[in-house]
């Protein structure tokens, strides 16, 4: 789990070009939208649905279940594994 | 200064509703839609919702063009559109203009070369031009989903500087998988035909279209005549994506291009059908002050034609308004959009002497266009 | 006849452009001066190298394709030390191009085999970079993109002269932003003022 974690801050920073950010700065719980965490956008959520499909071989066709999903790295993680 | 009068000459729309403007429009007025369930294929890996030109019907125009051959299908469309208006324009002269209003232009020659000179907005433009021996340079204007409204704008303020006696306006878009592909990926097209301003809107629907308008410097306006009175171009200043949550630009410019006491029976919105669209365009409308005037949205008949939309719907509109008509908006049961506004959903008949067309598109612009009816 | 010629000319006096910038080949130019010259002309390492010598903190930067990041970085070059105002409509925004969106459509056209790319797709128009500029300084004004066949100051300032006549802004950012498919750039922006 942690190590799938890794890999996602590691896949969030190259895909959404998060170019000031390290994988240490991202807590597991930080805010992926929203001032306080990496207050990312629309257009990286939609990015990140990209992500999963291209990386782990997930469809979200729905984008009111990426909402949820997408919280943090946390929620995107317990998703992936649910789907394992 | 004191302003020029602009008038709206003539006009053409080549869509899968008709081949002339009096054609789309008499598909309109009885509520007859261009979208319908386009298979998989070459435009999407999926079934999907369009209004596709059917070019089986056009082919035998498409014959007709001298080196029809040496066009791209967007090209001849082109042709066939401006064909239709040119009749009373000095084509030769260098005070008539040109501008060509499209977004992705001729993209799908991308895909056999990314280097295709074919792909450039300008050549394009410039193809179309020397068909018909225009002179002056054509101006492309491709500023997203606001670029065949705009060219109303910039059109009126040419001729109101000077520059041109008459302005031809050209606005066209096909699609493509390009551009299919993109709106899916946005997750932005609806399973179902678009419903505009509806409670149930789920995004929006893509379609084909060209169309055409010449704007003459007018002394006077004959009754039958319109008049482009105004416009403004605005943008949100918020996101390159996502409209303003309480319609800022658009607002701004309403608020430039008409005042509240002047004559709006009727407002044409832009309408994509997308839930964040039309709540913006709700709010603007209503923080300017007009909630209780009609608003038609015209997408659930044409789709979302794109560079051509602004040209299409104000053609619509202007015909609607000769006619003391309110188009109904199809695909809107149930009005529900965040800010009060007055959405029609039938056809209404009651004078209309004024007219605001709104249209609004990705990096966050707006554009407004207030066109009026003389001789009442 | 002449009296057209005659006000067309004194028209054309409304418009004063009071700075201008070019970037080329890895060199920035302020009013023919030099400004900066990158270690690369390759265009993301010198555009990177630009938004560095500017300090800026703009994490939406790096979200750009080539054409707003250059368009973006040639503004803050030209409205440096300007003391414009933000939070207005008086700045209008002309920007125009011969290649519009190509260098990123090829991305994009190429992201399409794979899975399409919805933050390169939102790319795939000229204006966006005009959007760019806009949410940066917080510019709600007058704005359109031209595509023409090369670059034409004379077209860009009648135009500019037209939008002074009829519309009360104060400045307006006008200029050339193109990168192609290939992948060479150029701007030349000028900060006109209204002195209608």
């Amino acid at each position: 789990m942690s190590e799938l974690k890794e890999e996602l801050k590691k896949q969030l920073i190259e895909q959404l070009n998060l170019e000031d950010f390290e994988v240490s700065d991202i807590e597991d719980n930080d805010l992926l939208f929203g001032e306080d965490g990496l207050a990312l956008d629309s257009i990286d959520a939609l990015e990140i649905i990209v992500l999963l499909e291209k990386e782990y071989g997930i469809k979200v066709a729905d984008p009111k279940q990426g909402k949820d999903i997408m919280t943090s790295v946390q929620t995107l993680a317990d998703f992936i594994e649910s789907k394992r | 200064m004191a302003c020029k009068m602009v008038r709206v000459t003539a006009h053409n729309i080549i869509s899968p509703l008709g081949y002339t403007s009096q054609e789309n429009f008499d598909k309109v007025v009885v509520g007859q839609s261009g979208i319908a369930l386009q298979n998989k294929g070459e435009l999407s890996e999926t079934d999907f919702q369009a209004a596709l030109l059917n070019m089986e019907v056009l082919n035998d125009k498409i014959t007709a063009i001298e080196n029809a051959d040496a066009y791209t299908k967007l090209e001849q469309l082109c042709i066939l559109s401006l064909q239709q208006v040119l009749e009373n324009v000095d084509i030769k002269s260098s005070r008539t203009g040109f501008i060509f209003s499209t977004t992705k232009g001729n993209i799908t020659e991308v895909a056999k070369d990314s280097h295709s000179e074919d792909a450039l907005l300008a050549n394009t433009a410039n193809k179309i031009a020397a068909y018909f021996g225009l002179q002056s340079q054509a101006q492309v204007i491709s500023n997203a989903c606001i670029s065949g409204l705009a060219a109303f704008v910039i059109g009126r303020r040419y001729i109101d500087a000077g520059l041109f006696d008459d302005v031809v306006i050209l606005g066209a878009d096909v699609l493509s998988k390009f551009i299919v592909s993109g709106f899916q990926s946005f997750q932005s097209l609806s399973p179902e035909p678009c419903k505009p301003f509806d409670a149930n809107r789920d995004g929006l629907t893509l379609g084909e279209g060209v169309a055409s308008v010449v704007l003459s410097k007018a002394d006077t306006i004959g009754s039958e005549g319109v008049e482009v009175v105004s416009g403004a171009i605005s943008n949100d200043a918020n996101h390159i994506s996502g409209p303003s949550r309480t319609g800022e630009g658009l607002y701004r410019a309403i608020t430039r291009t008409v005042k509240i006491e002047d004559a709006v029976d009727c407002i044409c919105a832009h309408g994509t059908a997308t839930p964040y669209n039309d709540d913006m365009e709700s709010h603007a409308i209503s923080r300017a002050g007009f909630e209780d005037v009609p608003v038609s949205g015209l997408k659930g008949y044409f789709g979302h034609t794109l560079g051509a939309a602004g040209v299409i719907e104000s053609i619509i509109s202007i015909m609607a308004m000769q006619r003391n008509i309110v188009i109904g908006t199809k695909g809107t049961v149930q009005q529900g959009v965040a800010a009060p506004v007055n959405v029609t959903k039938e056809n209404i008949q009651k004078p209309v002497s004024g007219l605001l067309k709104l249209m609004s598109g990705f990096g966050g612009c707006n554009a407004a266009v207030y066109f009026k009816k003389h001789g009442e | 006849m002449v009296a057209m010629l005659l006000f067309i000319l004194k028209s054309m006096e409304n418009s004063q452009i009071i700075k201008e910038v070019s970037i080329e080949q890895g060199k920035v130019l302020v009013n023919q001066s030099e400004f900066f010259t990158g270690e690369t002309s390759e265009p993301g390492p010198f555009l990177k190298s630009l938004y560095k010598k500017l300090d800026l903190k703009y994490n939406k930067y790096f979200k750009m394709d080539h054409l707003s990041k250059l368009g973006f970085l040639a503004a803050e070059v030209l409205l440096l030390n300007e003391g414009i105002s933000n939070e207005t409509d008086e700045v209008a925004i002309i920007l125009a191009n011969a290649s519009s969106s190509l260098n990123t459509d090829v991305k994009y056209q190429q992201s399409i085999a794979e899975i399409p790319s919805p933050s390169v797709f939102v790319y795939t128009l000229p204006n966006i970079v005009i959007g760019e500029i806009s949410i940066k300084n917080k510019f709600y004004g007058e704005h359109m993109f031209f595509v023409q066949p090369s670059y034409n100051k004379k077209e860009l300032l009648d135009y500019t002269t037209c939008l002074f006549n009829s519309t009360p802004c104060t400045y307006a950012i006008v200029g050339w932003v193109d990168v192609d498919t290939k992948g060479n750039y150029n701007a030349r922006l000028m900060l006109c003022q209204n002195n209608k």
